[in-house]
């Protein structure tokens, strides 16, 4: 695939659209949880709102460069996920900077953004930035292990390391997706990913009750801004990978969505089931019963 | 319980007791025997749980009265010991070593009404009151009012009512 | 009252002695050089407050102004009986979320202060520290009667009686306590003085900072952090 300038044009496209999907659709979560509770719910714009008084306040401190970059590597993280990783299989506007090896890109890109935030918060001298810092680092790291080895797998059936092509392998009928034709390695790195998604049972990381909030704790006004669009970019970034390597990608924005909010919402449905668990006994569970599970999908392949 | 203070009155020297419901009981005792007592009470009555360690000021006899109130939870009686010490050089005697829980409670009565408690563990440190440079605050020569109108600023146009007055207005207009 | 005591005076001659933490002192390094701290002066950023000013365009002020009234995150600080209060507000019955209105743990991302109830000097030192701590523009809600003229609390030793001269108040809410639907209503009302523009407590206390932090050290006997808490 030759480079041409358009491109950045259509990634940037891309973004707009990823990052107000995602903005309506942990909006429109919170809305269902709340409906759930009997409570009327948030606006389903009120995303947009807090975004917009974040960027409004006018004093802002800092703790060195350091801090400044938390918030920039974090969204790195996400927008980089998103944009070397093909949005909608077979368009050619929504392929983005797709090349052949990026599986173990978005593998890197996954972990990139925590990194980023850990040296950031780190900064901020905040002793719950420390503690939210190690945590995080420890479950995500536990977390991302179902995840490579998963990946690994997935290279090993299909013997490439291309999500286009992967995607490719799986087009035609539902049952050539890997959740059917794989379920073991689609079940080790569904592991991985309620881990990494940040709710119940595995958000201890960012526990208001115990250590307000984790790693955010210092940032404020812009830079929250920022770890804001994050948090809704980065959840469906992350989303599009799953899609593609295991539930047979999109070929169009409508397949797109109801994919994306389906597999979103297996993350949220654990969420408000199980309690949240502490770190080790997150890193306990990772190492039980996800590893165990890898390691059988690429004995299995 | 008339009892158990009929059996200790030879041993120890008993003020008056007041037997002011079945299960509660006061009495008075003196200094020098108020830790032997405790340890028998606890070790062989049965009064195994300090309730509360708290002083009253009588400053017109010029004394603070400490109350050890002390439990014995399988025969639900509560017994309340008085002692008298002098409100001027107000010290007491740390019983931390029987009740560890005593020591929080000398450390307030340190505070808030002068009291030393020499032994008892970080009994000087700040418990409630940070920066207090007043007289302690319990102390009834202490007024709260007063202080209150000298160091906190007031918002005009407060009224106060004297109860009694105003009620026995709303009650009987005529008289 | 008849029980004031004429007699009695406050003590104003003592000084409360500097925490032993807080004291300059000199402090051998692990490669033997002595150095000097002083804890105020090293640790703690001695800046004042500045006035913040508006946007030069009205409508993007007006923007901004809409944006703040419909997104008020509150701090979870609880100073008296009138926390209790505040948890309602997330139940299904009050349901504050759909106003926008969310409870934040930590200063940084809050905007809004809710002091309530009566505040103990104690607990004043933390609100003030708090305060600082929130980006501008923040505001502060003040709940319940002991914030207003000291309520149950007028005559005692260890609470303050007017809040507004130790903190900008933006508004009060009358109560004792003021109930849950008391505060929804005094938070819609909030919402109206933001759109107007006229929510500048911050700016104010910037402007009048010496005056406020005369009035704040005046109870805090014990002061032993930077005048301003950035």
């Amino acid at each position: 695939m030759t480079f041409e300038w358009i491109h950045i044009a259509y990634a940037a496209l891309t973004l707009f659209i990823v990052i107000n999907y995602g903005m309506i659709m942990t909006a429109l979560v919170r809305k269902i949880g709340a409906r759930v509770g009997g409570r009327y719910g948030i606006p389903i714009w009120q995303n947009y709102i807090d975004l917009a008084k974040n960027i409004a306040l006018r004093s802002k401190i800092t703790h060195g460069v350091m801090y400044y970059l938390g918030p920039v590597f974090r969204l790195t993280g996400g927008v980089g996920l998103l944009l070397f990783v093909p949005t909608i299989y077979g368009s050619v506007m929504f392929q983005n900077f797709s090349y052949a090896g990026d599986l173990i890109l978005a593998l890197y890109f996954v972990f990139f953004g925590t990194l980023g935030m850990a040296l950031g918060a780190g900064e901020s001298g905040h002793p719950h930035s420390a503690i939210g810092v190690s945590r995080g680092l420890a479950q995500v790291t536990a977390a991302e292990l179902p995840l490579a080895l998963g990946v690994y797998a997935i290279s090993l059936q299909y013997q490439t390391l291309n999500i286009t092509e992967i995607v490719a392998a799986q087009q035609g009928s539902i049952f050539n997706w890997t959740l059917f034709t794989n379920p073991l390695t689609t079940i080790a790195a569904m592991f991985a990913f309620v881990g990494t998604m940040m709710r119940s049972p595995f958000d201890v990381v960012l526990a208001p009750q115990e250590i307000p909030i984790g790693p955010p704790t210092e940032y404020h006004s812009a830079y929250l801004a920022l770890m804001q669009t994050n948090r809704v970019l980065f959840p469906v970034a992350k989303v599009v990978i799953y899609m593609n390597l295991f539930f047979g990608g999109a070929t169009n924005w409508a397949e797109f969505a109801i994919k994306v909010f389906a597999i979103y919402m297996v993350s949220v449905l654990i969420g408000v089931v199980y309690p949240r668990f502490r770190v080790e006994q997150s890193i306990r569970f990772f190492l039980k019963w996800g590893l165990p599970v890898g390691i059988l999908a690429i004995l299995t392949v | 319980m008339r009892d158990l203070i009929e059996k200790l009155t030879p041993r120890y020297t008993l003020g008056n007791a007041t037997y002011q419901r079945a299960d509660l009981t006061f009495v008075d005792v003196t200094r020098d025997e108020l830790r032997a007592l405790l340890l028998e009470l606890r070790d062989k009555e049965g009064f195994t749980h300090l309730v509360l360690l708290t002083a009253v000021d009588w400053i017109e006899e010029g004394k603070f009265q400490l109350t050890y109130m002390i439990n014995n939870r399988e025969a639900d009686q509560t017994l309340g010991l008085r002692l008298y010490i002098d409100r001027n050089d107000a010290e007491g005697d740390t019983i931390h070593d029987i009740w560890p829980t005593a020591a929080t409670y000398q450390r307030e009565l340190r505070e808030m009404f002068g009291i030393a408690f020499p032994g008892s563990p970080r009994v000087d440190e700040e418990f409630i009151l940070e920066g207090w440079t007043d007289m302690p605050p319990y102390r009834r020569d202490f007024d709260t009012l007063a202080y209150s109108q000298q160091t906190y600023v007031e918002r005009e146009g407060r009224e106060t009512h004297d109860p009694r007055a105003t009620m026995k207005h709303k009650m009987y207009p005529e008289g | 009252m008849k029980d004031l005591d004429k007699n009695f005076k406050k003590d104003t001659e003592t000084e409360f002695p500097l925490r032993e933490e807080m004291r300059p002192r000199k402090v051998t390094t692990p490669d033997g050089q002595v150095i000097d701290i002083d804890p105020l002066a090293d640790y703690f950023c001695q800046e004042a407050p500045k006035v913040h000013r508006k946007s030069y365009s009205a409508i993007v002020e007006g923007f901004y102004n809409w944006a703040r009234a419909n997104s008020l995150w509150i701090l979870g600080f609880g100073t008296g009986c009138g926390a209790i209060e505040m948890r309602p507000l997330m139940t299904p019955r009050f349901d504050a979320y759909r106003y926008g209105i969310q409870w934040r743990p930590t200063p940084r991302q809050a905007n809004l202060l809710v002091i309530s109830g009566y505040l103990s000097v104690k607990t004043l030192k933390r609100a003030i520290r708090a305060y600082e701590q929130m980006p501008q523009p923040k505001f502060v809600v003040g709940l319940g009667s002991c914030t207003i003229n000291g309520g149950m609390y007028w005559d005692s030793y260890n609470t303050i009686k007017k809040l507004d001269e130790y903190l900008p108040v933006d508004l009060y809410i009358a109560g004792c306590m003021p109930r849950p639907e008391a505060l929804l209503a005094g938070f819609m009302e909030l919402k109206k003085i933001i759109r107007k523009g006229e929510a500048e407590g911050a700016n104010k206390y910037a402007e009048n900072f010496d005056w406020y932090k005369a009035n704040q050290k005046s109870v805090i006997k014990d002061w032993d952090m930077p005048d301003y808490s950035w």
